[in-house]
């Protein structure tokens, strides 16, 4: 790294220049990464928490299930119920409409659960009895309420019982009832009643019970596609990271081709004087690596920065996967792109060091 | 000690193919500066090229302080090149990024992370080989703020931080006027008879003053005995 160092220094406003655009695209990955995940938590969070390590949905119509679409029959609630290795179902019923407290209106997810299914944010949620609802945070701050308060839901009203986890659903906040009232409810809204997605846990044979009982069933995670709203927001957005990350490698790559190509002159003499080809592309490699580290470093900065900014105002997540990963991988890609710009340093002729035409 | 024996050289001239060097046979000695002169186009540089060992020949030997070049693998010939041999160009081919000073330390980083001792006796012998060129006091410059004359000094100091056995000088003179031609001569036969180097050195000035002690003329790649007493 000794005549790296002093290139660098000595070629600064160069290297300052290709440092600041690979801050920058740091800086818009990282911000679209953030906000992607934002994005994303405020649709999908209430689904990921449902007290289930499996979720099944029931469409009716053959088409794939959506969580939109999805209806709960009562056999299939039966067959699930009586599964061998099943040994917990809870049935949740899931519909949007809007809440109204003291003037305040918000558009709210509905999710009826029965109190006391297994441990999650969601389930924490449910209130005991008919005439309670338990708000998630988000609820709770777009109506202006606190426990005590009373919430107006398709034409009833409800005492909030709980206020507890920032859990969303496509967007809206989660507000929880009990099944029977929440029944009631959709039956307003213009529904029947039945549950929307069941939340099951146990070691069952998954795929033949949800054969036998016409639903399928997945993961939470592999859930999240069948979220109408999740596949084509998150896929735009990926899209866009997917993009920038191919033209940082290729502006990295770019300049040091170019930067590699005006010292070749000087690579040559280094190696008629007898510098091993390894050392020269250790010098190279480590000049990009410096380069890139200084350049993301002060991109992921930036970012925090700006992410603690726009947290209040936008659905922005500052978190390892969002800053870090999306970072590293800016390093990774702008060294395969110095790597592959490294052909005029093993292909230096020596020889060419002799001649006059430098 | 160098010694070409019986060597050829060719290089691809489309089909065909030019001898640059042919059965080229000579020697150079400790502490004496052989210069090689003749014609343009004559072979001469490729002579260099081939003790250099930056070219391999086409048949006969290169020996180096009893290797055989031949027997040498690429990064062999590396750790030759940067260990027992002392290369000087036509320009200076100075790095623009480095001080006068760090264009001589940089020679004991060539073979990568080397042994701190070693590059602790290479900054040691730096200072005293500026002192010997006459550059301490420029020691700090970048190349750009060098002459012509100090830069090839420099060039000069910097092929001798390995103390090589073999000292190879292409032409040093070419890009300077007449008075700072003869210093830097002058300079070149004053260090191979200090330091016990075996120097070639390529040059066009065959009067008395090019401070060579023994002369090789080159024409058409071949060695012309003739041509010697005519100098
Ligand atoms: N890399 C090369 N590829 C092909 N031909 C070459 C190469 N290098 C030299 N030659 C040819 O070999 C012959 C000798 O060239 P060389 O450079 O050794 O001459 P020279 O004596 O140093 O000339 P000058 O005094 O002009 O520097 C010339 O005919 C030249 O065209
Ligand atoms: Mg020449």
């Amino acid at each position: 790294m000794f005549v790296a160092w002093r290139d660098l220094r000595f070629a600064r406003g160069r290297f300052v220049l290709i440092g600041t655009v690979v801050a920058l695209i740091t800086l818009l990955v990282g911000f679209l990464a953030g906000l992607t995940g934002g994005l994303a938590s405020q649709n999908v969070s209430g689904v990921l928490a449902l007290p289930g390590d499996r979720l099944v949905l029931q469409s009716s119509d053959g088409a794939g299930p959506t969580f939109g679409q999805s209806e709960i029959m009562d056999a299939a609630l039966t067959g699930w119920r009586e599964a061998p290795g099943v040994t917990s179902v809870t049935p949740v019923g899931i519909a949007q409409t809007r809440a109204e407290a003291d003037g305040q209106h918000a558009a709210v997810a509905l999710f009826g659960m029965p109190a006391g299914a297994a441990a999650s944010e969601v389930a924490a949620l449910a209130p005991t009895r008919d005439g309670e609802i338990g708000l998630s945070a988000g609820a709770a701050k777009e109506l202006g309420v606190s426990i005590g308060g009373s919430v107006t839901v398709a034409g009833a009203e409800y005492r909030v019982a709980s206020v507890g986890a920032d859990v969303w659903y496509s967007h809206t906040p989660i507000v929880a009832m009990t099944p029977t009232a929440w029944a009631s409810a959709d039956t307003v809204l213009g529904g029947d009643g039945r549950p929307t997605v069941l939340a099951v846990s146990g070691d069952a044979d998954w795929s033949a019970v949800a054969a036998s009982t016409g639903t399928s069933v997945a993961t939470p995670l592999a859930s999240l596609p069948h979220l109408e709203t999740f596949r084509s927001e998150v896929g735009s957005l990926g899209l866009m990271i997917a993009m920038l990350f191919g033209v940082s490698a290729l502006v990295v790559g770019a300049f040091f081709t170019v930067w590699t190509m005006q010292r070749a002159g000087d690579v040559a003499v280094l190696k008629a004087l007898g510098a091993s080809t390894r050392s020269l592309v250790r010098d190279a490699l480590g000049q990009a690596l410096v380069v890139l580290l200084v350049g993301t470093g002060v991109g992921l900065l930036a970012v925090v920065g700006l992410g603690a900014l726009a947290g209040s105002a936008l659905p922005f997540v500052l978190s390892p996967l969002t800053t870090l990963v999306p970072a590293f991988a800016m390093v990774l890609l702008g060294l395969v792109g110095a790597a592959v710009a490294l052909r005029p340093v093993t292909a230096a002729d020596p020889l060419t060091a002799l001649g006059s035409a430098r | 000690m160098i010694t070409l024996d019986n060597v050829t050289l060719s290089f691809a001239d489309g089909a065909s193919r030019i001898v640059a060097v042919d059965s080229v046979t000579l020697t150079g000695r400790p502490g004496v500066v052989t210069g090689i002169t003749g014609p343009s186009g004559s072979g001469k540089s490729s002579i260099l090229a081939l003790a250099a060992t930056l070219i391999r020949a086409d048949s006969g030997r290169v020996v180096i302080g009893g290797t055989d070049v031949a027997e040498l693998s690429r990064s062999d010939l590396a750790v030759l090149r940067r260990e027992r041999i002392g290369i000087v160009f036509q320009q200076s081919n100075l790095l623009p990024s480095l001080t006068a000073r760090e264009q001589l330390q940089v020679m004991g980083e060539l073979g990568g992370a080397g042994v701190a001792s070693r590059r602790r006796a290479i900054r040691a012998r730096v200072d005293e080989l500026l002192d010997a060129v006459g550059l301490a006091e420029h020691a700090h410059k970048r190349p750009a703020q060098l002459s012509g004359g100090q830069r090839q000094r420099v060039a000069i100091a910097r092929a001798l931080v390995h103390q090589p056995e073999v000292l190879l000088v292409d032409e040093p003179t070419s890009a300077l006027d007449r008075a700072r031609g003869v210093e830097i001569m002058q300079l070149i036969a004053r260090l191979t008879r200090e330091r016990s180097t075996a120097t070639l050195l390529v040059t066009h000035d065959v009067t008395p003053t090019a401070s060579v002690d023994e002369w090789v003329t080159v024409v058409d790649g071949r060695i012309d005995a003739g041509a010697l007493a005519a100098v």
